[in-house]
Parts: structure tokens; C-alpha cells; sequence
């Protein structure tokens, strides 16, 4: 399948000197949800605003839909929607009126049923003859996703979306999120919210001081990054580990009812067969075991805290 | 063509018109009517007519040019500043719009809205004095025009300026005293012949020459050299927008 995003050895050093990004290489299928996880001042949204056309490459190709962004910028352009971090809008218009403002921006007719659709959607239209500066800032941030929206694209960016909102709006962005996805929609969006990448994304692309260090299947990463933790609970308490376990990596609970075994799914051999023969072995009697994963934050902390 | 996105780009730039209809339209006209009645009527009366135009007909097409400059350079400057200063410009940017697009919305808006202005001076003016004019389709033309190269120039500004300072700097320190210095309120032939020499390498003077001549038939410069001079301005002004967005300059990083 031709990705509808695909980016190049994109590389953009901005005239302060500062290398914001370094060889990009990343395709992006139709349909998918992408989430860009980094830290501030990554180059997240540096990425972002060149596929959109806010800001100029250094070097590098982008494609969207297999057309350049450069030499074919109308095509990409009116298949893109964007969401700033920021909460950019006008002062004095209406939220009804912004919005057809940014759909006729796209080069798409007028259509009023489409922009009440998007409206109540958002849960604006009791807004929509509100002045855009009179509006909360989570009423904002609905306004911008409206916008975006707006003239019907196929990918749509979302930049620190939930950033600053609170739980309800996150929650109807997510259930949003979902709704454009069935829809055949593809969307990236940079986040540092990592519960919003485990709960949203399909893929997850890992940024940090613009390099791509990796992207892969949100399963599949914590999957093949992720070590897993075992919990053996024994019936009766012990005060050492017995010297016939000493083999393993185990680390005893301070109360002596809990062994906790850290195992790697990326090796071959687990061990744990092994170790719960020994535990037999051992006359340790279980009361339960239960094993845990590692989260995307502890993935994400690992990979940047290695590369720095 | 884009023809939808120039459409509300010129639609939401009248409206802001419209929103301060009070700042846009009547600032304009009542300062023009206290330039009549200090120097049309009060000073006017006592200097004698201006190459056998009385002098407070004589000052009209100056006046008009004064206020179509100034408002042409602010409104199109504004326009443009005003997203960049609230970070809206993002919209236009990621939008699939040309330079020429983005310009016929924004320009094209500002030109009009300076062209209500002088036609409503020149209206105003007939209130005060006999106004004959003797080419009108010539006046016409020259108001369009003048309406449109000093819109660009104004965007040109709105692009450059990267604070609330510049935006003002351009028009306050070099249009006003060229348009005053321009021949607005008089003739080259009443300056001494060193400042008359000076006054012709000041571009605002063919402009207000050649839109004097299609009031009167007289001007202080050939009208076609009046003409070539806005439209060598005009194009000019469009390749500057032309490379600015082509460079991204103060637009894109």
C-alpha cells in the first residue's frame, strides 16, 4: 500500500543554528493512527509544521498522497488538517463564521450542514455565535480541532492536542479520535502524554533531540522492549532467599511474602520454568503469581535517558 | 485558481472593515474635512488660484492621494500583521493557496475598502468647492491604481514588520512627508528651482501630478509618466510579495 505520508532524510537547521531534526525517515499508512512521543524542544512539532507547510526543510523530501508538498502544495495542502499546540485564533469572529473561514481557506464550497454537523460533534453549537475571544481555553481548543476539520481531510495533525485540558475533554477528543479513524481518517499526533499513546495510537514514534529513534506497532514495542515482571506471593513468610535460588535475579519484599523475578520477553529463554522448579524445589509453598508489563512511559524513559 | 479561500480572506477583511466602521471609514473623512477648512477655506482664501485653479479645488486630488496612501498602507499592513502577531497566519500558510491568491484576498480587500474612503472624500470635497473633473475615467483609473500599488505596499510592510513599532514606521516617517513634500497642497513651480529639482525624485509626486492632470489638465509631470511611474511601482511591489513568499522571508522559518 502507498503510505499517504512518507518523509525522506529530512533534515531542518534553523538560522539560529539549531539542528531540529536529523535524517527524518518515516512512512505513514493510510488509516493509522501515529502518535509522536518526545520530549519538549524534540522537534515534534518542527516535523509536523514542514509536512504542513509552515515551515521550510533544509534537505529532504515529504510526500502526501504521493505528491511532493513542495511543487505540489495544493494537492497536499487540501488533504491536510492541522491543530496547533498553540491556541491560535482570532479575536473577533464567530465560531461558526472561523469555521467557514478555514473551509473555504481549503478551497471547498460553502456547506452550512457540514459545519453544524462538526459543531455539535465538538459540543459548540450552543457557541457558534459566540466571539471566538469570549471562549474558555477548552472551548479554544475544540474551536481549533473544528477548523481543522473543517474542509474534510484525510490526515489530520494534531499537535499536544489534550495539552492543558482536562479530563472530559480528553475523553471526547479520544472518543473523536476514534469516530475520524473509522471514517478512514489518518492521524498523527505529538504528544508527551504517554497514557494518550497507549490509549489511542496503533504505531508510536519515539523523538528526541530530532532524531527518530524508533517507530514501531504500539503492541509490538512493548512487546519487544518491554521487560515484564514476575510476583511469585508465598503462603508463609521467608527472611532470605534460599540459597538454591540465588541463581536467579530475584529481590525479596521487606514483609518476605513476595519474590519478584524481572525477565526479559526479548531473550529466548524466560527462565521462568526453571525458577518455579527451583521454587518447588525449594519447599516454598505459593499462595498466588501474577506478572506485570512495562508501561510506555518506563519504554520511553529508558530510550531517551539511553541516547542522552 | 483558489477562487473559495480568496473569497473569505476578502470576506473577513471587509467585515473587520465593517466591525470598525467608526476608526475605518469616518476617521479618514473628518480629518479630510478639517483639512478643507483650514486650508481650503481658512488659508485658502487668501492665496490666489494655483495655475488658474482656485486653491481649495486645487488641494482636492492631494488630499484624496494623502488620505488613499496613508489608509492603503494601513489597512493592508494591518491585515496582514495582525495573523502574524496571533499566530493565525498558520492558517494561510498550511492553506493550498499562491502568493497571488493570498494577495488578490488581502489587497484586494484593502484596496477596496480605500477606494470607499476616497470616493466618500472626493464627495465630501464637493461640499466645499465646485469639483470639475475633466478626465473622469482617467481619475478613476488613477484612483484604482493608487489604491491597489500602495495595498501592496502596505502588505509588503505588514510582512516585514515584526513589531507593533515598525508597522507604524514606514508610513509616519517616510509617506507622510513625501506625500507633504509631494506637491499635495501646492505646485512645484511656487518651490524655490534647488527644491524643485529635489521634488522630482520624490516618487508620490508623479502620483498626485497625474491624478491632479485628470481633475485640471495640469500637472507638475506628463501624465503618461505619472502612469508608468505607479505602474512601474505596482509591479515593483508585486515582485517583492512574489519573493517573499517565495523565501518564505518573516513568513516561514
Amino acid at each position: 500500500m502507498q503510505p499517504i505520508v512518507s518523509i525522506k532524510n529530512l533534515s531542518k537547521a534553523y538560522s539560529s543554528g539549531h539542528q531540529a531534526l536529523k535524517n527524518i525517515n518515516l512512512d505513514i499508512q493510510p488509516g493509522e493512527i501515529l502518535a509522536l512521543l518526545g520530549p519538549n524542544g524534540a522537534g515534534k512539532t518542527t516535523l509536523i509544521s514542514i509536512i504542513c507547510g509552515i515551515v521550510s526543510p533544509t534537505s529532504g523530501t515529504v510526500t502526501v498522497d504521493g505528491h511532493d508538498i513542495g511543487t505540489d502544495y495544493r494537492h497536499t495542502r487540501e488533504l491536510i488538517g492541522l491543530v496547533p499546540q498553540e491556541l491560535t485564533l482570532g479575536a473577533f469572529e464567530k465560531v461558526s463564521s472561523t469555521l467557514a473561514f478555514s473551509r473555504g481557506l481549503h478551497g471547498k464550497a460553502p456547506d452550512k450542514q457540514h459545519i453544524e454537523k462538526l459543531l455539535k460533534d465538538l459540543s459548540l453549537w450552543e457557541k457558534r455565535d459566540s466571539i471566538l475571544m469570549s471562549l474558555s481555553g477548552g472551548m479554544k481548543r475544540r474551536v481549533l480541532i473544528g477548523k481543522a476539520l473543517s474542509h474534510e481531510p484525510r490526515v489530520l495533525f494534531l499537535d499536544e492536542p489534550t495539552a492543558g485540558v482536562d479530563v472530559e475533554l480528553r475523553k471526547d477528543m479520544w472518543r473523536l479520535v476514534n469516530r475520524l479513524r473509522e471514517s478512514g481518517v489518518t492521524i498523527i499526533l505529538t504528544t508527551h502524554y504517554i497514557e494518550e499513546a497507549e490509549e489511542i495510537a496503533d504505531r508510536v514514534g519515539i523523538i528526541n533531540n530530532g532524531e527518530l529513534l524508533l517507530v514501531e506497532d504500539k503492541n509490538a514495542l512493548m512487546q519487544k522492549l518491554g521487560s515484564k515482571q514476575l510476583t511469585v506471593e508465598l503462603r508463609q513468610p521467608i527472611e532470605a532467599i534460599p540459597e538454591s535460588l540465588k541463581d536467579y535475579t530475584l529481590t525479596l519484599s521487606e514483609d518476605g511474602l513476595q519474590l519478584i523475578y524481572q525477565y526479559d520477553t526479548r531473550q529466548e529463554r524466560t527462565g521462568i520454568t526453571s525458577l518455579m522448579q527451583s521454587i518447588n524445589s525449594a519447599g516454598l509453598i505459593l499462595r498466588d503469581i501474577h506478572t506485570s508489563q512495562s508501561s510506555l512511559e518506563d519504554i520511553f524513559v529508558n530510550l531517551v535517558t539511553e541516547q542522552s | 485558481m483558489n477562487w473559495h479561500a480568496i473569497s473569505v480572506i476578502y470576506k473577513a477583511e471587509m467585515q473587520r472593515t465593517r466591525n470598525t466602521l467608526l476608526q475605518s471609514i469616518a476617521s479618514p473623512v473628518i480629518s479630510t474635512c478639517l483639512y478643507f477648512v483650514v486650508f481650503g477655506s481658512a488659508i485658502g482664501s487668501r492665496i490666489q488660484s494655483v495655475e488658474n485653479v482656485s486653491y481649495g479645488v486645487f488641494i482636492v486630488p492631494g488630499l484624496v492621494m494623502l488620505s488613499l496612501l496613508t489608509q492603503s498602507i494601513s489597512n493592508a499592513s494591518f491585515g496582514i500583521y495582525f495573523p502574524k502577531f496571533t499566530g493565525t497566519i498558520y492558517e494561510i500558510l498550511s492553506a493550498p493557496l499562491s502568493f497571488f491568491e493570498v494577495v488578490l484576498g488581502y489587497v484586494g480587500a484593502a484596496a477596496t475598502k480605500s477606494l470607499i474612503i476616497g470616493t466618500i472624500i472626493l464627495l465630501t470635497a464637493g461640499f466645499f468647492v465646485d469639483l470639475e473633473i475633466q478626465h473622469p475615467f482617467w481619475m478613476l483609473a488613477f484612483l484604482i491604481l493608487t489604491c491597489i500599488t500602495f495595498s501592496l505596499f502596505g502588505f509588503i510592510i505588514g510582512i516585514w514588520a515584526d513589531n507593533f513599532e515598525k508597522l507604524q514606521l514606514i508610513p509616519l516617517l517616510v509617506i507622510t512627508p513625501l506625500v507633504f513634500l509631494g506637491g499635495s497642497f501646492y505646485s512645484v513651480d511656487m518651490l524655490p528651482p534647488l527644491w524643485q529639482k529635489i521634488s522630482y525624485f520624490n516618487p508620490v509626486l508623479y502620483l498626485i501630478s497625474g491624478f491632479r492632470w485628470s481633475f485640471f489638465e495640469v500637472g507638475d509631470v506628463p501624465v503618461g509618466i505619472s502612469l508608468l511611474s505607479i505602474l512601474a511601482f505596482l509591479a515593483i511591489c508585486m515582485a517583492i510579495v512574489w519573493w517573499m513568499f517565495k523565501t518564505g522571508y518573516k513568513l516561514r522559518q
